[in-house]
């Protein structure tokens, strides 16, 4: 009975091994990350991300200017 | 909106570009390096989900005590709402071409977002079908509410009872289970927080420049008078 136990335990350990084994051969960017310039791609987003947030300032800027513009001028010249 | 709250929209979402490419994720079949849309395609619908409630929070108040301003802040915050679930919508259907084979799938989620979407529409298509200001904003803040209650179960429920292909329903295992060490957690929530807040942002300037618009058609108003 133990021996068969023995040989379970050791089959199973087996198979987890095997599944670990499998897991790791999954196919992931590795060496996109380390010599494949992923780098670059990162940099590219991030000067489209940043570019588009200086945007949106610079859109925040115009519409404050025209909170305090000239319609706020004539309003008050009429008042 | 505050400058620092900007500012935290912009670092955030930076961050998540940058760490939701280079930080570590789970290794899976299929998905491969696509978990990695989780930090982008799902975000779109929550900062979707939380722009739609925040319109529907002043529709609401708009029917309690109408004042233009109300009106504003709802339509412009189903705007960037739909923006977002456009977004979301095609960003899904990429993904969707290479986890599952098609762009799309009768699935009970996909279907759910996308008949949302629409229904999303059709309050902007109200919107523009009124002439008199008043009635436009009575009937689109009623039609906003009933919106608001169909994309609860559309998007929230019914996916959940019936089956679908779609992580987190049907049966279907959210991304938690497969993010045993919580890394992706790193990503997803400042993520979520961060286009949450860009979307918030973006509707304020939509409301500001709706409340100039105002302002310069009562001057021309006062001109002709």
């Amino acid at each position: 009975m133990q021996s068969i136990l023995k040989y379970l335990l050791a089959a199973s350990f087996l198979v987890v091994s095997f599944a670990s084994h499998a897991q790791q051969e999954v196919d992931m960017a590795d060496t996109m990350r380390s010599n494949g310039k992923i780098y670059v791609v990162v940099g590219v987003i991030l000067i489209i991300v940043v570019g588009l947030f200086i945007y949106l300032f610079s859109l925040d800027k115009k519409v404050s200017r025209l909170e305090k513009g000239p319609t706020e001028k004539i309003r008050q010249t009429k008042s | 909106m505050k400058t620092w709250l900007k500012i935290v929209a912009v670092v955030l979402v930076v961050y998540v570009h940058v760490a939701g490419l280079l930080l570590g994720v789970p290794r899976l079949n299929i998905l491969n390096e696509t978990i990695r849309n989780l930090y982008f395609h799902v975000p779109m619908w929550f900062g979707m989900t939380a722009l739609y409630s925040i319109s529907l929070y002043h529709s609401v108040r708009y029917l309690r005590n109408p004042t233009l301003d109300r009106d504003h802040k709802a339509s412009a915050f189903a705007t960037t709402g739909i923006v977002f679930g456009f977004l979301g919508l095609g960003t899904g259907m990429l993904w969707a071409k290479f986890a599952w084979g098609a762009f799309w799938t009768g699935d009970p989620k996909l279907n759910g977002a996308a008949i949302t979407t629409l229904v999303y529409l059709a309050y902007f298509v109200l919107r523009g079908s009124v002439d008199n200001q008043e009635q436009r904003s009575r009937l689109s803040a009623v039609y906003n509410i009933f919106a608001y209650a169909a994309m609860i179960p559309l998007i929230f429920i019914l996916p959940r009872l019936s089956s679908s292909l779609h992580p987190g329903s049907g049966g279907n295992p959210g991304f938690n289970t497969y993010d045993l060490d919580s890394q992706m957690r790193l990503v997803f929530y400042p993520a979520v927080i961060g286009w949450f807040l860009v979307g918030y942002w973006i509707s304020t300037l939509r409301i500001r420049i709706l409340a100039l618009e105002e302002k310069m058609a009562e001057l021309d108003y006062a001109k002709h008078s």
